[in-house]
């Protein structure tokens, strides 16, 4: 009895969901009428593992920046539809790339941080003539060995971030004779991040006495510290990335070692999430909420309204990506990516919300931009859970031209394939 | 001097192993009584962890440290009257499914609430410091959290050998229907040991979020590795457990110091000798329904 009760309402069940789906093929071909106006931008990220606290601040911006634009009446009078998926990891990344540009006909692709996934994302982009505007990639090799027609970089290279930390380690008098100890991330971010900073101490006459790579998803990192104080280096480096950081920076603390901390890569939310007492070191910066220029504390003041809290390094990038590109979009009166990537090669100006402006280079597609760095501040003089640390003037000075911090053709050569 | 570095690694390592111990034993236990492998056994851990950041806040971090385990343990309670019971006899790879969903959800709904980015914790003044033994150096903490370890150990291992409820709990692992042949009802007893197992892996994740970034995938990072000890160290074996999490904590450690990349990877290749040579794990028991 009770049994084939059971059954029947399965069964009933199994209609159900039927009928649903048979209406939801139906409603379908209507949904996309309706929109059939709208400008349709997809957006890649991680959301989820290592990278994953990252991630969320990039929809964040990115969700944003689309409200923006479709408040002040879209691009050409057409509104934005934002598609936004976890990339979760390169295999992923890449499908999801091929499906949001077939089946969702995206007339561009914006996001991403993991630069293994990254470059799976150009691969596609590039066999489909679609845009893609890299907001969160570090490695140089994406803008050289991998570069292509349309791939746009307004994350800034590691090359970038080298230099930013490496002029703040040179005035303190860290680098020459110096002997440094590196942890780097073990994945395709870290190895090209090693090589621009061994590019920098040879350069500038340090000495390295350990390099140690670190699996991405390492949680205890005392055996590595314990190797660090045998080691007794002058400066300890870390290329980690994403959650490695706020690890490393916790138990760095903890077993209380006396060597200064020196970083070639950073991200807010990471140290915003380590906890006050747990911050030392200098650790360049692409942007922060504590630049204070007009456009930028617009955007502070718009994305703390919205979210509750202010906006981190990568926010901004996918916030300032989906706004240049909306920015080319209607300037040239047009969503073909050809011609976007046409017009920002001849060196089209945008607000990057820093003191100056910037332009993408257009031999490597990557963003001219001032750098920045920050000093965490000590425990008695933090004031909210934000401002925890001081950001520097930008670097390079005014004086000085903003490739000057760029890799250079001879380091990093680009040859666009047609 | 190099060998004294290495031994400072395997001490280290011995410490290391604790943090896995508490999550694998509970692992463990709930497997060997129930047949259920919980995947989401990493959540409770991860619950555990963020419990602890929001209770300290009120209540002070050693409030926090007895409230958060009793409070995820308390969760652990209600999911097993009204989840897990009804998938011990089914098929396992049921509960797989059930768990690995639950796992899947609770990482979620901790995005959900608390945000992706991590949130802020960090050692309580009172433990923080290094203590030196002549060239080797601890951290007072790491020295807290391993007495905590044992204790919590040693009190598992108590219960199950010398109380009326461990050999109730012993039998059941070996002969269900035996014991229920005998009149005992097993439900209270498991009921008791997923709270018990999940209660272990809160005040793990209590314990590690001065030291580690409380985010949503914690939980996943750390149940791996935990697994790999339980198989290990061998089913139904509480020692076999206790040795593997030590040799783990010791092989992961060597290997940070002899070749760093494959510092994670280490602990599956010794998963892959050790079942090479004994299928049951280094202590396994022959239990006749999983074979």
């Amino acid at each position: 009895m009770n049994r084939s009760l059971v059954s029947r309402r399965r069964r009933r069940v199994l209609q159900g969901a039927g009928a649903a789906t048979a209406l939801g093929a139906l409603g379908f071909p209507a949904i996309v009428r309706s929109q059939a106006d709208a400008i349709r931008f997809g957006h890649l990220t991680p959301r989820t593992g290592f990278l994953g606290p990252l991630g969320e601040y990039a929809v964040m911006g990115v969700t944003l920046a689309v409200e923006e634009i479709n408040a002040a009446g879209g691009i050409m009078g057409r509104k934005i539809e934002l598609i936004a998926e976890d990339s979760v990891n390169p295999q992923t990344a890449s499908t999801k790339a091929e499906r949001l540009i077939e089946r969702d006909k995206v007339a561009a692709i914006i996001g991403e941080i993991s630069s293994a996934s990254g470059l799976a994302i150009a691969q596609v982009a590039q066999r489909n003539r679609i845009i893609f505007f890299n907001t969160g990639c570090n490695s140089d090799e994406l803008r050289g060995k991998a570069c292509n027609r349309f791939m746009f970089h307004t994350e800034a290279a590691n090359t970038m971030y080298v230099y930013a930390a490496g002029t703040a380690h040179l005035r303190d008098g860290m680098v020459k004779g110096k002997k440094w100890y590196s942890l780097t991330a073990d994945y395709a971010f870290g190895h090209d991040l090693l090589k621009a900073a061994k590019r920098f101490m040879l350069a500038n006459g340090a000495e390295f006495v350990g390099d140690d790579l670190v699996p991405t998803d390492a949680a205890d990192f005392s055996a590595y510290l314990l190797k660090i104080r045998n080691a007794k280096p002058d400066v300890v480096v870390s290329n980690l990335a994403g959650a490695q950081i706020t690890n490393f920076m916790k138990q760095y603390v903890e077993y209380g070692l006396p060597y200064p901390v020196a970083g070639f890569a950073f991200d807010t939310a990471v140290a915003w999430g380590a906890g006050k007492a747990n911050l030392i070191g200098i650790w360049p910066l692409v942007w922060s909420h504590q630049v204070k220029t007009p456009s930028a504390q617009k955007f502070v003041d718009a994305f703390t309204k919205k979210y509750g809290k202010p906006p981190d390094n990568q926010a901004w990038g996918d916030y300032l990506s989906t706004k240049h590109l909306a920015q080319a979009m209607a300037e040239i009166k047009s969503t073909d990516s050809a011609k976007v990537a046409e017009h920002l090669e001849k060196g089209a100006k945008f607000d990057v919300l820093k003191t100056r402006e910037g332009y993408y280079r257009n031999w490597d597609h990557q963003l001219m931009q001032e750098m920045y760095t920050i000093r965490f501040l000590p425990a008695a003089e933090i004031k909210n859970q934000w401002d925890i640390f001081t950001t520097s003037p930008p670097v390079p000075a005014a004086n000085q031209s903003l490739e000057v911090i760029a890799p250079t053709r001879e380091d990093n050569n680009c040859t666009m394939p047609a | 001097m190099v060998a004294i570095q290495i031994l400072e690694q395997v001490v280290n390592g011995l410490l290391a192993g604790a943090y896995y111990l508490l999550i694998a034993l509970g692992l463990s236990l709930i497997f060997s009584l129930g047949g259920l492998v919980n995947l989401a056994h990493g959540a409770f851990y991860a619950l555990g962890a963020y419990f602890a950041v929001k209770l300290a806040d009120h209540i002070g971090y050693a409030g926090a440290f007895i409230a958060s385990p009793v409070a995820v343990a308390l969760i652990g309670l209600v999911i097993e009257r009204y989840l897990f019971r009804r998938f011990y006899r089914e098929d396992p790879a049921l509960g797989l499914l059930l768990t690995f969903g639950l796992a899947m959800v609770a990482e979620q709904a901790l995005r959900w609430i608390f945000g992706a980015a991590p949130i802020p914790f960090s050692i309580p003044p009172a433990l923080t410091g290094q203590l030196l033994v002549g060239d080797f150096i601890y951290s007072r903490y790491r020295l807290a959290m391993l007495v905590v370890a044992v204790i919590a150990v040693g009190g598992l291992w108590y219960l199950l050998r010398r109380t009326p409820f461990g050999r109730v709990v012993r039998a059941g692992v070996q002969n269900p229907d035996m014991v229920a042949a005998l009149g005992i009802s097993l439900a209270p007893y498991m009921a008791s040991v997923v709270g018990l197992a999940v209660g272990l892996a809160a005040l793990a994740g209590v314990l590690m979020a001065a030291i580690t970034g409380v985010h949503p995938a914690m939980g996943a990072d750390i149940l791996t590795a935990s697994f790999v000890v339980v198989v290990i160290g061998g089913l139904g074996s509480f020692w076999g457990v206790v040795l593997a999490a030590l040799i783990v904590g010791v092989v992961r450690g060597l290997t940070v110091y002899f070749f760093p990349p494959a510092a994670e990877a280490s602990m599956y290749l010794l998963m892959v000798l050790v079942l090479l040579f004994r299928p049951r794990g280094l202590f396994g028991e022959r239990i006749q329904r999983f074979e």
